[in-house]
């Protein structure tokens, strides 16, 4: 065939001329991919392995930079208050956050499959809305909706005689503001994922179930969930660490407030880093979650491997 | 045309010949600039601020032979903080760098000393205001200029009218529009505002003074801390908080004012407080005059019911929130004598006053001679309403930035992480006891001590 052809014509010419070796190099079929992914991993290493890495140097150093000072950053930011609020309430808006999300994107992606085709594509595009308007730009519109003294949502509240709720000024109403936020952004992503994963499961497989005498509970449990598997798997891996970092909607909604209960580690970092001018603590505190981070995707990737491994 | 008619030898004359004429044909004139200073100025709040700044530039570049290149950066998603961050780092960028009032000592090894440019603007117009010097003053020397333009004072932005009607205070003969205090000034207390503030939230019109973390919250409460002489470190950092008196006693003022405020004060920006004033439901804010600037264009039955006045005084005193721009020249940069001729330049009496009269008298001039610019006289309606905006002498005020005087690289972090509304929220809305409120703030002190 033609790479054979290619590869003969390539055996002659090395045969013509044994001693380039550098010309030899060059035609190989490894030197030439590598070249091809040259950019893509000149990409990868200058904008992620290269921060990473600086950022574990800088995390680090002294407030000065001018001094290593090993894991002491990692062991005040354990000895504050604060940041253990702050692990507590990360891990509280990640967890929560993505658990809604997987929910309502699951639901709303069964409800799309079962509208007819033709006005599913109508209804597909309403709901990816929420997932493409810039985070931060919603968000101010949401905060407009909270904002403290003049709240739409109160406003509304008020005209059927509800009192006004405090959404960002009272702790537990800030936090579930902006896991409010984060669920309305990040649903629909969940729900066009389940509805790809949805489409692909063959549909012999609900007759099957079907001719068996199968609820249709039991053909959730066992047809859709087993086939769906991989796809929640890497839905939730991928959302947990977004949400983990997400930094935008606690900015703009809370600035962390109030008294620093709504701050997750972006926010934070920032705050400590940035603006408070202290860079390696900073760097500590946006790392911290790392390690455990890295965990969970050793173990959810190396389980679809095993899964795929199996199927095949 | 052809391909053929354009060969790769005629390509190449004929770009050759374009360079060639290009260069020959430039006049070689005597005095063209030949120096390119540039600045990254903060973008102004007040719309037509940025060109006080344009028009001095101008002036520099063509007096001294200088392209002056501004560009005008935003602290909205603090992008002037990244900038100065991100500058210090690489160590590039501009020549000369709008610092908020903490990076210069952030930022202090890296700016270049500019004792002789301040050493020459004292002499002419006197000491700078005792919050500036302690900003841009380290290791005992001057590592950067204080701004004009941006600089802002935050006294009371008082609705006479509701002020008058439900608290019985007139501010304007306690503090009229003249270089004078009024009769009933020495009752300007912090004492008089409590009661005050408990008279107008009564009346429907709460107090807008915000408790959260941006600026203007820590700022007034920084002022209110100062005049109870509550410091919660001194001069080494060193926590002051046990046994401290009257951080106990601003403590327990504090919590007892925030009952009279808004209950969602905790989680106000630095926007809502202007919101609070300009739609008319509250009585009192503390900022600088672009809440009445807004007002008098969006709502003018408002804005010409306002009367800007000092702080109140505590026991130890009155003290002003202050918080000024500051213009440094990073020590990499590579034209560090036209960026001190430049700052020079800009921080002249008349410069100062452009300034000020292009953002509507919204910014405050460093030195304390400066504070008699005709612009607060006649500003208004109603007219004389900001003439007690700068703090003039009979204020018998001090500038004050809160948290000081702790070293630059403490109380940065203090200030931005907020600790002074934090710990009155954790008793006014946590629950806490003003002594567990304490214990938390040493604790959180100490850990940024930490790591050094």
């Amino acid at each position: 065939m033609a790479l054979d052809a290619t590869e003969g014509r390539l055996a002659v010419a090395r045969a013509r001329k044994p001693g380039n070796t550098l010309q030899r190099f060059a035609r190989r079929r490894s030197t030439i991919a590598f070249l091809m992914t040259l950019p893509l991993i000149a990409v990868i290493g200058g904008l992620v392995a290269w921060p990473a890495l600086y950022a574990m140097y800088l995390s680090t150093l002294n407030r000065r930079m001018t001094a290593f000072i090993g894991l002491e950053n990692f062991r005040i930011l354990l000895d504050s208050e604060t940041f253990r609020m702050v692990i507590w309430q990360s891990c509280f808006f990640a967890i929560t956050a993505v658990l809604l999300k997987a929910l309502i994107g699951f639901w709303l992606a069964h409800m799309l499959h079962h509208i007819p085709t033709k006005g599913q594509r109508k209804w597909r595009g309403m709901l990816l809305v929420p997932w493409v308007i810039p985070p931060a730009l919603s968000t101010l519109g949401w905060w407009w909706m909270f904002e403290p003294s003049y709240s739409s949502i109160n406003f509304l509240l008020n005209v059927f005689g509800v009192p006004s709720v405090p959404w960002l000024g009272e702790p537990w109403w800030a936090r579930i503001s902006v896991i409010i936020v984060n669920v309305w952004y990040g649903a629909p992503f969940f729900m066009i994922m389940y509805l790809a994963a949805l489409k692909s499961v063959p549909e012999q497989l609900y007759e099957a179930a079907a001719i068996d005498g199968a609820t249709s509970w039991q053909r959730l449990r066992f047809v859709t969930l087993p086939m769906m598997r991989n796809i929640i798997s890497i839905t939730v891996l991928f959302s947990l660490i977004v949400t983990f970092a997400n930094y935008d909607i606690v900015r703009v909604l809370t600035n962390g407030g109030p008294r620093d209960l709504t701050h997750v580690f972006a926010s934070y970092a920032f705050q400590v880093g940035v603006l408070s001018g202290n860079i390696p603590r900073g760097a500590a505190v946006s790392l911290f979650m790392f390690p455990l981070l890295a965990v969970i995707a050793y173990f959810v990737l190396r389980g679809i491997n095993q899964r795929n491994k199996e199927e095949a | 045309m052809s391909n053929k008619d354009l060969s790769r030898r005629t390509a190449l004359g004929a770009g050759a010949g374009v360079i060639a004429a290009g260069t020959l044909t430039s006049p070689a004139v005597f005095g063209q600039p030949t120096t390119t200073l540039r600045c990254a100025f903060w973008d102004h709040w007040v719309p037509a601020g940025n060109g006080a700044l344009r028009q001095l530039a101008q002036q520099f570049g063509e007096r001294n032979r200088v392209n002056v290149n501004l560009d005008f950066i935003t602290t909205v998603g603090n992008q002037l903080q990244l900038t100065a961050a991100a500058q210090s780092q690489s160590r590039s960028g501009h020549d000369i760098l709008s610092l908020s009032p903490w990076d210069i000592g952030a930022y202090a090894d890296q700016l270049e000393p500019v004792d002789d440019v301040m050493g020459r603007l004292i002499a002419k117009y006197g000491p700078p205001n005792p919050a500036a010097e302690f900003l841009a003053k380290h290791r005992g020397a001057w590592r950067a200029v204080p701004a004009t333009s941006g600089t802002q004072n935050k006294p009371a932005c008082v609705r006479f009218d509701l002020m008058q009607q439900h608290a019985g205070i007139d501010v304007r003969a306690m503090w009229p529009a003249e270089n004078r205090a009024g009769p009933t000034a020495n009752t300007w207390t912090w004492d008089t505002f409590l009661r005050a503030a408990e008279a107008c939230h009564r009346a429907g019109f709460p107090f807008g003074l915000p408790m959260g973390q941006f600026t203007d919250s820590v700022d007034w409460v920084g002022a209110l801390f100062e005049s109870y002489g509550a410091r919660v470190t001194d001069e080494r950092g060193n926590p002051t908080i046990r046994g401290n008196q009257p951080l106990r006693q601003v403590m327990d003022y504090a919590v007892r004012l925030s009952r009279f405020l808004p209950n969602d004060v905790w989680a106000w920006d630095d926007a809502a407080n202007n919101r609070a004033l300009i739609s008319g439901r509250s009585a009192l804010i503390f900022n600088p005059p672009s809440a009445w600037a807004v007002a008098k264009r969006d709502a003018p039955q408002v804005a010409e019911r306002c009367w800007t006045i000092p702080m109140p005084a505590g026991p130890r005193g009155r003290f002003l929130a202050y918080l000024p721009w500051n213009s440094g020249i990073w020590s990499f940069g590579r034209n560090k004598n036209v960026a001190k001729q430049f700052l020079e330049f800009i921080s002249q009496r008349e410069a100062a006053e452009l300034a000020t009269n292009t953002s509507n008298g919204y910014d405050i001039p460093p030195f304390a001679t400066m504070s008699d610019f005709k612009i607060w006289e006649t500003e208004g309606p109603p007219v004389g309403t900001v003439f007690n905006y700068p703090n003039r002498p009979h204020h018998q005020a001090t500038a004050h930035i809160a948290f000081s005087p702790a070293p630059a690289e403490l109380a940065s972090q203090m200030y931005i992480q907020a600790l002074n509304t934090k710990v009155i929220a954790r008793v006014a809305q946590g629950g806490d006891t003003i002594e567990q409120a304490l214990s938390w703030l040493e604790r959180e002190i100490t850990n940024m001590r930490r790591g050094g």
